[in-house]
């Protein structure tokens, strides 16, 4: 189940939470070196996982939407449910509070 | 209120969820919200889903069990037991959706309050599947498609680049 290479598969995590990342900023996240980042970025790149941009002389790495969309999908339900008990919990907590303030 | 993030990781291939949610109110409280059979209806389901209480007994060893009903009175229901009551700061349980084609897919949740300035209280859920499968495809019940796929396009990917 798990995705082939470790390494590959924290650079997706990582991305997955920064959102978009230079390169420079990747592989301050590794304890290998940038040349091997850089490899596997260019392996990621290669199978359409990630998307990369030139900006001011920066290569900007971003997961691809597309082929990680149905994940994104999932995590998106995930969140919403979660987001609308809190919100109700929420107010449980207000009427609450309000409760022993009287 | 809504300023209150909820944020939610769930890392692909990996066996469990992490949910951090703040919240306006002392942690005595939301321990006491979170805890109490009769604020559970108020709070606990979907929106869409009303939640009845069937067993709850919140200490170690004691039962809890919940009903989520739809407006066709479909229902679904969750249970597991209490491993630890620490008040105010943590309770850890076992979750089972009852609705799954087989029993024993037990999830170990633990919730934390942390106490935080200004009578404020974060809540860290932790919820570890038996499997990364199970995750997802617990998660999923109820959903359309299961992420299987996905990962398997992800590893023939990054196996066969």
């Amino acid at each position: 189940m798990a995705l082939a290479d470790p390494t590959r598969r924290n650079i997706l995590e990582l991305l997955a939470t920064s959102g978009e990342l230079p390169a420079t900023a990747i592989y301050q996240h590794f304890p290998v070196s940038p040349q091997a980042i850089s490899q596997h970025l260019k392996v990621l790149r290669e199978a359409h996982l990630v998307e990369m941009d030139k900006r001011a002389q920066k290569h900007v790495y971003r997961l691809n939407p597309r082929t990680l969309s149905q994940f994104e999908a999932w995590v998106q339900q995930t969140r919403q449910l979660w987001e609308e008990r809190f919100a109700a919990l929420d107010t449980v907590l207000a009427m609450e509070k309000q409760k022993g303030a009287e | 209120m809504s300023a209150n993030k909820t944020n939610i990781s769930a890392e692909p291939g990996k066996q469990e969820i992490l949910i951090t949610r703040e919240f306006d109110a002392p942690r005595e409280l939301v321990f006491k919200a979170i805890t109490d059979p009769q604020l559970i209806p108020q709070w606990w389901g979907p929106r869409y889903l009303s939640t009845e209480v069937d067993r709850m007994d919140p200490r170690p060893g004691g039962q809890w069990r919940f009903i989520n009903r739809d407006a066709q009175g479909n229902t679904y229901a969750f249970h597991g037991v209490y491993h630890e009551i620490l008040a105010p700061q943590r309770i850890i349980d076992t979750f089972e959706f009852e609705g799954l084609p087989e029993t024993g897919h037990v999830t170990l949740e633990t919730m934390k309050l942390d106490a935080l300035p200004g009578g404020r209280t974060r809540l860290t859920v932790q919820s570890v599947f038996q499997s990364v499968a199970d995750r997802d495809g617990t998660l999923q019940s109820g959903m359309e498609e299961g992420l299987n796929d996905t990962y398997n396009r992800l590893e023939e990917l990054l196996l066969n680049p």
